[in-house]
């Protein structure tokens, strides 16, 4: 085995091999970082499909397509894919491509520990997949897996998902320490920490999250673990435990966890916005103190996802007073991106109009959380649709149309060719629409007392159902479109020049399109893409 | 900051068979554990998981082996040094995290739930659900005794606990005095202090075993004795887990000091097992101070 790996001492003299192993073995950043996109981009497709299921059951009421258990599997798999496969894998394949071309570095910090960070993960989700095949079905218990749903009630089968929850962390506790050692080692000559790009700053912040919360996250599965096999009675009061124990811990992981799926999406936002304003982006500064306010913020909310279950008044008080305090530094985001595009000469790309949506949708999906922060008032909204709109809005046009803008906006330098920008609007404009018509009406469902995760429901809530479902298949079969866009893209296309964009500002856009296979032999000279005169104010 | 060339490693094999031989782990590990709850079959279950440890093992070896040849051919720069100490101060950093969910939900039951199960304070009315349960901890005894009998005593801290405690603490001082003889060139020395100091990890991990066996055997304080047991348990044991893989790690840098790797100025691997080792007794205190004393 030992003698695979040829020793080459600089970086320059091997290029990428060919077939298969390239892709097998490869320590290259580039690469690594499209394996990680393509594999998001199948997870994505994978987890769609069960969305349109749940939402084929609930076009109509009553139950016509599947049964009970079954849609509860597709609920609990729908997330849970999502989240960790779908929405982190792209954001940290956008970060694989993009720090060490952003920030002048020949790749990243620790290369073969990268690899092993992405190959860990097709097989913890073939293992999660194929708990739905096995006897008493996947699991069942929703996303967030509460005990003792997921303990005494839970099918054989959840002992292999909380191995497959390890195997992720693992992935994403080692992705992380890899981002952050690039960052903070790896940038070149000149390039202070207030001098990175914003992306590489929400990255360093969401990394330190990840490796501070993932390891809590195997702690409560290794609990429930303990529960299920060993008799112990963590989450069993019959023992002197505590089932709210579980929601504590999980939700301790959970709340940072949802930042760790929307700072990076941030920082893509920050870089285009500038972009297509053709200005510097307003309040870097204050980007970046605001990105760690929120993180920092985020260890100490979690119980606003408990306020219904039962908590001391102080804590319901804590909780919900620094949950309302996350909307400041949140603010300061939108506020700045407004600003940077105020008087600016604004062109309306794909990657920019994916970026506006995601202001605008976005700062929706922050209202209705502003709401859900209201103690008294998320008693009433609590497990039903409302919660479901308030985190698709932050999820799907927030997170994920920041994946897309991302995808269009660096697409260019990636492979070094044009994609269509007709058929990149349509999917824009496809996408927008699907996204509201599915999600908005799930507002109105929710205030009106629809609970969530139940495949049938009351004849009232009919018409938004039928409508949501409508707007989900929309947006489905639209996501086809950019599949489409990216294939022609890869193959062919207008050739890029090394800039791509009339606006665009940073190291990434000094290499060539598409970059060489090692990004920086050399370290490149840097000079602040904001301050050096003939680009913005 | 110096730039030499970053040293950026051809293709390499171990990464993927290192995750192939973590999906047979996790696989074995949770098909074993299946069986063992249904009272089954163990044998696919058992094999793949040792299959599977077996092989992680091999390449472990051959991957450090790997890393270790390409260091002292000399391939890695002043940079990529200090690659490796932030990714090991990280990894340590999510360490702590995981011992910190374990803390925390020690300090939520000893401090809101139980005396919440037992009628006292804000969300007393929980005791409705188990009439006549009175809070107390070390919490002998149970809501429900027949489902988890609780323990007839608990470890006393002045005994082996102590004595544990004496032993991680002077193994640091070992190790360091390690260090120190390294930084000196002083090879025998670092030899001796080194194996003194795996000798009192070994013993410290045999001490250990002797405590569970009798709260086992005679206190009856066994991880299905209740809260008490399970945090018990779970603190401990994986504490121990930790300080059995940093004795490990131990042993090969003694073999490495042996072998004549490290220099006075060059010998990151040494360094990083010492924080490992010194993170491994921090918790310790912890334990003691949280688990046992109080």
């Amino acid at each position: 085995m030992g003698n695979v790996e040829q020793v080459v001492h600089s970086a320059g003299h091997h290029g990428p091999a060919k077939g298969l192993t390239r892709w097998l073995f490869t320590t290259n950043h580039k690469d690594i970082g499209t394996l990680y996109l393509l594999f998001s981009l199948t997870m994505f497709f994978v987890g769609g499909c069960m969305a349109l299921t749940i939402r084929a059951e609930l076009f109509q009421p009553g139950l016509q397509l599947i049964r009970p258990e079954f849609f509860n599997q597709m609920t609990t798999s729908h997330g849970l894919i999502m989240v960790f496969g779908a929405v982190m894998p792209a954001f940290v394949g956008l970060a694989n491509w993009l720090i060490p071309i952003m920030i002048g570095a020949p790749d990243m910090a620790l290369p073969r520990m990268n690899n092993w960070s992405f190959w860990i993960l097709p097989f913890a989700f073939a293992m999660m997949l194929s708990t739905l095949l096995m006897e008493g079905g996947g699991p069942n218990f929703g996303w967030t897996f509460y005990a003792p749903l997921s303990t005494t009630y839970a099918p054989p089968s959840v002992t292999f998902f909380i191995f497959a929850v390890h195997m992720m962390g693992i992935s994403s506790i080692m992705g992380a320490i890899n981002v952050i050692a690039t960052i903070l080692n790896m940038r070149t000559p000149g390039m202070k920490l207030m001098d990175m790009p914003l992306f590489v700053w929400t990255w360093l912040i969401t990394a330190f999250l990840l490796i501070a919360v993932m390891p809590v996250l195997a702690g409560v599965v290794t609990m429930m673990l303990m529960d299920i096999h060993f008799g112990t009675s963590f989450f069993d009061a019959a023992g002197g435990g505590d089932p709210v124990l579980f929601q504590h811990v999980f939700w301790f992981f959970g709340h940072p966890e949802v930042y760790i799926m929307i700072l990076p999406a941030f920082g893509v936002v920050s870089e285009i916005i500038p972009t297509f304003a053709r200005k510097r982006l307003f309040g870097y500064t204050s980007m970046v103190y605001a990105t760690a306010s929120i993180a920092l913020l985020s260890f100490i909310v979690w119980a606003h996802h408990m306020f219904a279950v039962g908590m001391p008044l102080a804590g319901e008080l804590f909780f919900m007073y620094t949950t309302m305090l996350i909307a400041v530094p949140t603010g300061v985001k939108i506020f700045n991106w407004v600003a940077t595009m105020f008087r600016g000469s604004m062109t309306f790309e794909t990657p920019m109009l994916f970026a506006l949506a995601f202001v605008v949708l976005f700062t929706i999906g922050g209202f209705s959380g502003l709401m859900l922060s209201i103690a008294p008032a998320d008693f009433q909204y609590h497990d039903t649709y409302f919660v479901v709109a308030h985190f698709h809005y932050v999820l799907v046009p927030g997170s994920v149309f920041s994946i897309m803008a991302a995808a269009y906006y660096w697409l260019p330098k990636w492979t070094g060719n044009m994609y269509n920008e007709t058929m990149g609007k349509l999917h824009f404009w496809l996408s927008f629409i699907g996204v509201n018509v599915t999600f908005f009406p799930m507002h109105f469902l929710g205030l009106a007392g629809m609970p969530r995760r139940i495949p049938d429901y009351a004849l009232q809530f009919a018409d938004f159902n039928m409508v949501a479902t409508l707007g989900a298949f929309l947006f489905g079969l639209s996501q086809l479109l950019f599949v489409y866009n990216v294939v022609c893209c890869i193959r062919s296309g207008k050739k890029a020049s090394n800039e791509v964009w009339e606006g665009s500002h940073g190291l990434e856009w000094t290499l060539s399109s598409p970059p060489p296979y090692h990004s920086f032999i050399e370290p490149p000279i840097f000079s602040h893409p904001y301050k050096d005169g003939h680009r913005g104010e | 900051m110096s730039h030499q060339t970053y040293y950026v490693p051809a293709q390499s094999r171990w990464p993927i068979f290192a995750s192939i031989a973590l999906f047979l782990m996790a696989y074995g590990a949770g098909a074993l554990m299946n069986a063992l709850s249904a009272k089954s079959d163990t044998a696919l279950g058992l094999s793949l998981l040792i299959g599977g440890l077996l092989c992680m093992g091999l390449i472990m070896t051959g991957w450090f082996s790997h890393v270790i040849d390409e260091s002292r051919r000399g391939l890695y720069s002043v940079q990529m040094d200090r690659s490796f100490r932030w990714g090991m101060s990280w990894f340590i950093f999510s360490e702590i995290m995981f011992f910190a969910a374990f803390f925390g939900a020690l300090f939520y039951v000893r401090n809101l739930s139980v005396p919440w199960l037992g009628g006292e304070g804000e969300k007393g009315v929980a005791n409705m659900l188990w009439q006549g349960f009175e809070a107390s901890w070390p919490l002998m005894k149970t809501p429900d005794m027949a489902a988890y009998p609780g323990p007839s005593g608990v470890i006393d801290p002045l005994h082996l606990p102590l004595i544990n405690t004496l032993l991680l603490l002077s193994s640091s001082v070992t190790v360091t005095l390690a260090h120190y003889r390294l930084k000196q060139n002083r090879r025998p020395q670092v030899v001796l202090w080194l194996a003194l100091t795996i000798v009192l990890g070994s013993v410290f991990i045999v001490f250990q075993t002797m405590e569970y066996a009798e709260a086992y055997q005679t206190l009856g304080l066994t991880l299905q004795a209740g809260i008490y047991g399970a945090t018990f348990f779970i603190l401990t044991g994986f504490h121990g887990v930790h300080v059995t893989l940093g004795t490990l790690m131990l042993m090969v840098i003694l073999l490495r000091v042996i072998r004549g790797h490290f220099s006075p100025d060059n010998h990151f691997g040494f360094e990083a097992v010492t924080w490992y080792w010194h993170f491994v007794d921090v918790v310790w205190l912890g334990l003691f101070l949280f688990v046992y004393l109080m």
